[in-house]
């Protein structure tokens, strides 16, 4: 992890906060400035090694950084109890539906376009 | 004894010190148990975590706000971690180039069926409207989950817990429905796996596959930036 690259990202996310300030997009600043930094990479065509490890760094303990935000779940624990039915059907309704719309557009559009999959893509039971 | 205790205690509990040191030793716990039942999604670190810290809370009677103002330097780091996830997108959009389109195509089906799903069951079962607007983004990768219930009027804290929930139900069910359905493709169940149930997910596309690992991970990214994009949208029509 080097400190160019930590300031790097800030700079990213510090631009995208502009942004979606600035234009009141209804988008996340850090958001924003992740997309942007796709697009540079894109532009730029390579990934700096430097910034592939401050990356690496960073994401290895990425669930350890929205504990204290799910913390404050302790302030609506009411929603929680008065409305787990709900959440619990769709949650897993929801999860479903995805799950098979996602892959069935994907097989479908793989089909259409003669995409097939090669031997190491298939799952083999 | 028990004085001296207090008064540690009464200073100790009004330092960011003790908020910060007992997230990191609630998540290291979680990390503990979670390695110990070989990494099963029901053994999630995270929740577990929140579980013992908002227990640790509520017996000490200690409020919310006192305990983030220790954490919130864990919490900072959010923003900038949210903009490194473009740096995996990168590297999994390199290896997957030729089928790109097509798998932008699925993760904006998979997105908008995620949140109007949600929103529709809920809705129809009842649910608070603030229930729904965090529901909404539920199958995204949580720092960006959290980013969108803000914007879109939900509560960041309860979109947290419910992301990590869709990811563990997505993680234990989703390869069953997969099998279910003969969707052998691993690309396809990658993608699906990713869109659905976020980094959860594509930790356990990665455990049984390299293929379906790559494009879970690419479709975990994807469908951060298009949910954030599209939901404001699809919310605009319906509220």
């Amino acid at each position: 992890m080097t400190l160019g690259f930590i300031t790097v990202l800030l700079v990213y996310q510090l631009v995208g906060e502009i942004i979606s300030t600035g234009l009141g997009l209804p988008l996340p600043g850090p958001v924003v400035g992740m997309g942007l930094l796709f697009l540079s990479l894109i532009i730029k065509g390579g990934l700096p090694e430097g910034l592939k490890n401050t990356a690496k760094g960073l994401l290895s303990h990425l669930s350890l950084l929205f504990v204290p935000a799910g913390v404050g779940v302790m302030m609506h624990l009411h929603l929680l109890a008065n409305e787990w039915q709900a959440i619990t059907v769709a949650l897993i309704g929801s999860t479903v539906l995805t799950i098979l719309v996602t892959a069935g557009v994907m097989i479908g559009l793989t089909r259409l376009t003669g995409d097939s999959p090669s031997a190491e893509e298939i799952k083999n039971d | 004894m028990t004085e001296e205790f207090y008064r540690i205690w009464v200073y100790l509990s009004t330092e960011p010190l003790l908020g910060l040191t007992v997230t990191l030793v609630a998540y290291q716990a979680g990390m503990w148990v979670y390695s110990k039942g070989k990494l099963n999604p029901l053994l999630n670190p995270v929740l577990i975590a929140v579980v013992i810290l908002v227990g640790l809370l509520m017996l000490t009677g200690t409020d919310y706000q006192t305990y983030f103002d220790g954490a919130k330097f864990v919490h900072f780091m959010l923003g900038p971690a949210t903009v490194a996830l473009a740096v995996p997108l990168y590297s999994q959009f390199q290896k997957v180039k030729s089928t790109f389109p097509v798998i932008l195509a699925s993760i904006l089906f998979g997105s908008a069926t995620a949140a109007l799903s949600a929103i529709g069951i809920a809705w129809v079962m009842g649910a608070s409207e603030q229930t729904l607007l965090s529901l909404a983004p539920k199958s995204v990768t949580a720092p960006i989950a959290m980013g969108i219930a803000e914007a879109v009027g939900g509560v960041p804290s309860l979109t947290a817990v419910l992301v990590i929930l869709t990811g563990i139900i997505g993680a234990v069910i989703g390869p069953g429905v997969l099998n279910l359905f003969r969707i052998k493709d691993w690309r396809a169940r990658g993608v699906a796996g990713g869109t659905a149930s976020h980094g959860i997910g594509t930790a356990r596309a990665l455990q049984v596959s390299e293929v379906a690992g790559a494009f879970a991970s690419l479709a975990m990214g994807l469908n951060g930036l298009a949910t954030a994009i599209l939901l404001p949208i699809l919310l605009g029509w319906l509220f």
